[in-house]
C-alpha cells in the first residue's frame, strides 16, 4: 500500500497544532478515526470472507453425496433477490445524499427502502434455503452444504445486522441526531451495507454463476 | 449530471459537500450494475461463451465491485491511503482464494480416502 | 551531536491527583493503566505457561518416567503453546503498544479509547477461561495447532476441545479490536509533522504486526467457526468420513499461524531498534531499510505458510514455491540483523540491561533463524518435522527473540512508566540467568530432535540415548524459571523503591522521552511540532519541544470520560461464547442479548464530558 502517501494532507503544521490541542475531532490525514477505522475492520472483513469463500470453492465439485449445486440452484430466482440488494445499496447512497442535505423525511424514507429490500433478499433466499432442504441439501449432508450454508448464512447475519443498525439510524435521523454535519454517522453504516452488498456479488459469481 | 462531470469533483479532494456527485449519478451507478449482473446471468446461459465463462465472469464482476467500491462507497473521493488500507484486506483475501484453489484443484486434486464416503 | 545524553530536567507532579481506586482501573480508558493491566495479567499467565513448561520437563527429565499421565500431559504442552502464544507473546506486545504508540507519535490517547479497554478485557476473560481448565483435567489436549481430526467429536467426544476454539475466538476478538484501533492511531493521531517515515521503529513495527493481526485473525476466527460448527452441529469441513478435509484445516491454521510467527517477532524487532541506537549513541543504521524490511516481512510472511505442511504431501511444485518463499523472507530478516550490528559499529555502547537484551536476541534471534534455514528446505525438514530439533528452533526464535526483545523493552520504558529504575543489579541476573536457562534448556533440544525424539510424546524409550539432554533440558528450565522470578522481585521491589528517574534518563531521541516521567494522565500538555526522526537529539528541535511538553497548564485538556461498558460488553461476550458450548440454539441465541443490551448502551454512551 502507498504508505508514503499518508501525510499531513495539505494543511499547514501550526494549523494542524492548533487543531490537535483544541478538538479531539480532528486529525492530522483530515478523515475521522471512525472512517479510517471502519475502512480497516473492512480490511479485516475482505479476509474473513475471503476464508469462507476460499474453503467452499475448495470443496467446489468434491461433495460425496448430492444434491449437488447444478441440480438445486435456480439461478433466475437467485438473479432477483442479487438484484434487489444492489438496488438497495442504491438507496443506501440515496439516504446518505438526502442526510447530507438536511433533508429528513427523503432520508428516512431511503433508509425504509434498504430495509425493506434487505427484508426482501432474506425472504427469497430464505424460500431458497427451505427448497434446498427439500432437495435434501443441510447443513450435515456433504461439504457442500456445510460450506455453503455456512458462506451465505454468515452473510445473511451481515444483512440482518444491517438491519437492525438501519433501523437505529432512522430512530436517530426522526429525533433530529443526525444533523448534515454528523452525516458520516450513515455513511459509515453505508460502508457496511455496501461492503456486504459487494460479498454478494462475489457469492453470486463464484457460487451460483461458475459451477 | 455525467460522469465526467463527477470525475472533475471527485478529483479535487474530499470535501463532502462539494465532492459529491448527483443523485442521478447515483441511479445511473445502480443501472448500470443491474446492466451487467442481466450479462453475467446471459453469459451463463450461453453454451457458445462456455469456453471463455470464467475469466469473462470474473472480470464483469470484478468491475461491478470496482464500481460499488469507488462510487457508492467514496473511494474515489477518499485519500489514497483509505484505498491502500482498502487493497491490502482485499488483495490478501483475493491472494488466499486464488492460492487454495490453485494448491487444491491444479496441484493436488482433493481424493476422497474414506472407505465409508461416497455410500 | 553533543546534545546526546544531556538530559532534560525532571518535573514534580503538580496537576491534581488522579483517582487510584479500584473502580478506577476497572472503568479507565486511559492507554497507560490499559498498558499496565495487559502487562501485569500477561506475566500472570507467563507463570501458569511457565508451570505447565516445568511440569513438562519434569516428566521428561529421565526416560520411561509416569510422574504425569499421557493424558494430562497432553493438556500440558497444549497449555503450555496456547498460554505462551496467546496469553503471554502477544497480549505483552500489546501492552508496549498501548503505552509506547501514543507517547512516541505525540498522541494523547490511541483512536478509540473504550474500544482499547474492551480488548483487554475481553483477553482478561478469554484467557481466564481457558486456564482454569487445567485445573480439573479438561483442558483442550489436542496441541496448539489444534489439528484436525484430534478436534474432531468422534475422537475428542471430551470438552476439552471446546474450552480451546471458544477461548481462542474469544481472545481473537481482542486482537482484531486492538489491530484496528492501533492502525487507526498510527495513521491519524500523529503529531504535526510526525511524517510515516519520521516514527520510531517500535511504532512502525506495531503498524505493521497489527495489519498482521486484521488480516490473520478473521482466518483462524472463521477455522474456529467451521470447527465448532463440526463439533457442535455435526457440520462434515474436517471430517473425511463425510468428504471433509483435515488438510483444509492446517491450510486455514497456517495461513493465520505463519504472519502470527511474525505478530510475534516483529514487535521484539520494533524495541531493538529503538534500544539499539539510544544506547549506542547513534541514530539507527539505514531507517528506511529497517521499515521497509519490516513491511517485506509482513507481505512476505503470507505466502510461506505451507513450510509448516512439508509432510503433508503436497506434491513438487507447491513445496518448492512454499521452499523458495520461505528462504527469501530470511532476507529482510537478515537486513535487519545488519542494520542492528551496523548500529552498534563505532557507537560508544552502553551496555545497560535493556541494551544486553537487545544484543541477546541479535544473538539467540540469529542462532534460531540458522535452524530456521535448515528446515526451510523440505527434504531437510522431512527428517526434522515433529522432532525437538522444531522445539529448539521455535523456543530459540520466540524466547531468544521475542520474549528477549520485550524484556528489553521492559527495561527501557519502566523508568518512564513508574519514574524509577528497574534495578540494574537484579536486571544483570536477570538477564544472566535467562541466557543460560534458555541456552541449557534449548540448545541440547536440537541434538534430542536430530537423534529422533519426536515431540508431543509423554515419555521416549531409554534405548534413544537422549537422556542426558533431556536432563541437561531440564536444569536449564529450571534456570530459565529463576530468570522469571528475578524479573517480578525486580518489578515488585523497583515500582515504589526503586532509583528516581528523571524525564529522559537514557538520553533516548524519541517523543516519549520528552515529557515526565511518569507522564500526566493526559500525557502532553502540548502537542509538539516534529521536524525529525530524532527530535530530542537535535539542539534546536529539542528546546521547541520540551517548550510545548514540560510546560505546566492551568487547565488541564479534556479527557475521554472512564466508561463500565468495556467491561460489562466483554463479559457479555465472554459469557454468549461460552454459552455455545451447551449446543442448544436457543440458549446460544438467548446469550446474544446481553451483548445488543451493552452494545447499545455503548453506542449511546458520550464519550467525552458534557459540552465537548
Amino acid at each position: 500500500m502507498p504508505l508514503d502517501t499518508i501525510e499531513t494532507n495539505g494543511r499547514n503544521d501550526m494549523a494542524q497544532a492548533a487543531a490537535a490541542v483544541d478538538d479531539h475531532g480532528h486529525t492530522v490525514t483530515g478523515i475521522s478515526n471512525w472512517k479510517v477505522g471502519f475502512w480497516t475492520f473492512i480490511a479485516s472483513e475482505c479476509l474473513f470472507f475471503g476464508t469462507l469463500i476460499s474453503t467452499y470453492m475448495v470443496f467446489k465439485g468434491n461433495a460425496v453425496t448430492g444434491p449437488y449445486p447444478a441440480d438445486i440452484f435456480d439461478v433466475l430466482h437467485t438473479t432477483v433477490s442479487t438484484t434487489v440488494l444492489l438496488f438497495s445499496s442504491l438507496a443506501m447512497v440515496l439516504a446518505l445524499y438526502a442526510v447530507q442535505r438536511a433533508n429528513k423525511k427523503v432520508a428516512i424514507f431511503w433508509l425504509l427502502v434498504v430495509i425493506g429490500m434487505g427484508a426482501t433478499f432474506l425472504w427469497m433466499e430464505g424460500t431458497s434455503y427451505l427448497k434446498y432442504i427439500d432437495y435434501g441439501l443441510t447443513l450435515t449432508s456433504s461439504t457442500f452444504g456445510s460450506s455453503y450454508f455456512v458462506l451465505t448464512g454468515t452473510h445473511k447475519l451481515h444483512v440482518i445486522i444491517g438491519m437492525v443498525w438501519m433501523s437505529a439510524l432512522i430512530w436517530m435521523i426522526a429525533r433530529d441526531r443526525i444533523p448534515p454535519a454528523k452525516a458520516e454517522t450513515v455513511e459509515i453504516a453505508g460502508l457496511y451495507w455496501h461492503f456486504v452488498d459487494i460479498i454478494w456479488i462475489v457469492i453470486f459469481t463464484l457460487v451460483y454463476l461458475i459451477q | 449530471m455525467s460522469v465526467t462531470q463527477n470525475d472533475a469533483g471527485g478529483a479535487t479532494g474530499h470535501q463532502h459537500e462539494e465532492g459529491h456527485a448527483s443523485a442521478m449519478f447515483y441511479v445511473w451507478i445502480g443501472v448500470i450494475l443491474a446492466v451487467v449482473t442481466a450479462v453475467e446471468v446471459g453469459i451463463f446461459y450461453m453454451e457458445a461463451l462456455s469456453s471463455i465463462e470464467v475469466p469473462l465472469l470474473i472480470l464483469l464482476s470484478a468491475s461491478k465491485i470496482v464500481l460499488v467500491v469507488m462510487f457508492f462507497m467514496h473511494l474515489k473521493m477518499e485519500p489514497r491511503f483509505i484505498t491502500g488500507l482498502f487493497m491490502s484486506g482485499a488483495l490478501l483475501g483475493t491472494f488466499m482464494v486464488a492460492a487454495l484453489v490453485i494448491l487444491y484443484h491444479f496441484l493436488r486434486p482433493l481424493q476422497v480416502i474414506s472407505p465409508f464416503a461416497g455410500g | 551531536m553533543s546534545s546526546v545524553g544531556t538530559d532534560t530536567p525532571a518535573v514534580q507532579h503538580t496537576s491534581h491527583e488522579e483517582d487510584t481506586g479500584l473502580w478506577s482501573w476497572i472503568t479507565t480508558v486511559d492507554h497507560k493503566r490499559i498498558a499496565i493491566m495487559y502487562f501485569a495479567t500477561a506475566t500472570a499467565f507467563f507463570f501458569v505457561g511457565g508451570m505447565e513448561a516445568l511440569l513438562i520437563r519434569i516428566q521428561l527429565m529421565n526416560p520411561e518416567q509416569s510422574i504425569i499421565s499421557p493424558e494430562l500431559y497432553n493438556q500440558l504442552f497444549t497449555m503450555h503453546g496456547t498460554t505462551m502464544i496467546f496469553l503471554v507473546a502477544m497480549p505483552m506486545a500489546v501492552a508496549f503498544f498501548n503505552y509506547v504508540v501514543p507517547l512516541q507519535i505525540g498522541a494523547r490517547d490511541v483512536a478509540f479509547p473504550r474500544l482499547n479497554a474492551l480488548s483487554y478485557w475481553i483477553f482478561l476473560f478469554g484467557g481466564v477461561y481457558m486456564t482454569l481448565p487445567i485445573l480439573f483435567g479438561v483442558a483442550p489436549n489436542a496441541a496448539w495447532t489444534g489439528y484436525a481430526t484430534l478436534t474432531l467429536p468422534q475422537f475428542n467426544p471430551g470438552v476439552n476441545v471446546d474450552f480451546w476454539f471458544i477461548g481462542l475466538s474469544i481472545v481473537g476478538i481482542a486482537s482484531l479490536a486492538g489491530g484496528v484501533n492501533f492502525i487507526t492511531t498510527i495513521i491519524n493521531m500523529r503529531a504535526p509533522g510526525m511524517k510515516m517515515m519520521r516514527m520510531p521503529l517500535f511504532t512502525w513495527m506495531t503498524f505493521v504486526t497489527s495489519f498482521l493481526l486484521i488480516t490473520a485473525i478473521p482466518v483462524i476466527a472463521v477455522a474456529m467457526v467451521f470447527l465448532g460448527f463440526d463439533r457442535v452441529f455435526a457440520t462434515t469441513f474436517f471430517n473425511p468420513d463425510m468428504g471433509g478435509d483435515p488438510v483444509l484445516w492446517q491450510h486455514l491454521f497456517w495461513i493465520f499461524g505463519h504472519p502470527e510467527v511474525y505478530i510475534l517477532i516483529l514487535p521484539a524487532f520494533g524495541v531493538i531498534s529503538d534500544v539499539i541506537p539510544t544506547f549506542s549513541k547513534k541514530p539507527l543504521f539505514g531507517y528506511p531499510i529497517v521499515v521497509y524490511a519490516g513491511v517485506l516481512i509482513g507481505f512476505i510472511g503470507w505466502g510461506v505458510w505451507s513450510h509448516h505442511m512439508f509432510t503433508v504431501g503436497l506434491g513438487p511444485i507447491a513445496d518448492s514455491f512454499f521452499v523458495a518463499a520461505t528462504m527469501i523472507i530470511a532476507i529482510p530478516t537478515g537486513v535487519k540483523i545488519f542494520n542492528w550490528i551496523a548500529t552498534m559499529w563505532g557507537g560508544s555502547i552502553q551496555f545497560t540491561t535493556a541494551m544486553l537484551f537487545a544484543v541477546g536476541l541479535v544473538v539467540i534471534f540469529t542462532v534460531g533463524g540458522l535452524s530456521g534455514i535448515m528446515h526451510a528446505s523440505a527434504p531437510v525438514d522431512l527428517q526434522q518435522h515433529d522432532t525437538y530439533f522444531v522445539v529448539a528452533h521455535f523456543h530459540y526464535v520466540i524466547v531468544g527473540g521475542a520474549m528477549m526483545g520485550l524484556w528489553s523493552g521492559l527495561y527501557y520504558w519502566f523508568p518512564k512508566v513508574s519514574g524509577r529504575f528497574l534495578s540494574e543489579t537484579l536486571g544483570k541476573w536477570h538477564f544472566w540467568t535467562t541466557m543460560i536457562g534458555l541456552n541449557l534448556t534449548f540448545f541440547p533440544m536440537h541434538f534430542s530432535g536430530l537423534f529422533g525424539m519426536p515431540r508431543r510424546i509423554f515419555t521416549y524409550s531409554a534405548d534413544l540415548n537422549v537422556d542426558i539432554y533431556n536432563q541437561l533440558s531440564t536444569v536449564g528450565a529450571f534456570i530459565f524459571g529463576l530468570s522469571a522470578l528475578i524479573m517480578t522481585w525486580n518489578i515488585i521491589r523497583s515500582w515504589r523503591g526503586g532509583e528516581p528517574a528523571s524525564a529522559n534518563p537514557w538520553g533516548a531521541p524519541h517523543l516519549e522521552w520528552s515529557i515526565p516521567s511518569p507522564p500526566h494522565h493526559y500525557n502532553f500538555p502540548a502537542i509538539p511540532t516534529i521536524r525529525s526522526r530524532e527530535p530530542l537529539w537535535n539542539a534546536s528541535e529539542r528546546e521547541e519541544v520540551l517548550a510545548a511538553t514540560m510546560q505546566e497548564l492551568d487547565e488541564e485538556p479534556v479527557m475521554p470520560n472512564p466508561s463500565y461498558w468495556p467491561v460489562l460488553l466483554a463479559a457479555a461476550i465472554t459469557l454468549a461464547w461460552a454459552l455455545v458450548m451447551t449446543g442448544i440454539w436457543w440458549v446460544i441465541l438467548l446469550g446474544t442479548l446481553p451483548v445488543l443490551l451493552c452494545v447499545f448502551k455503548w453506542a449511546f454512551e458520550p464519550p467525552f464530558p458534557e459540552g465537548h
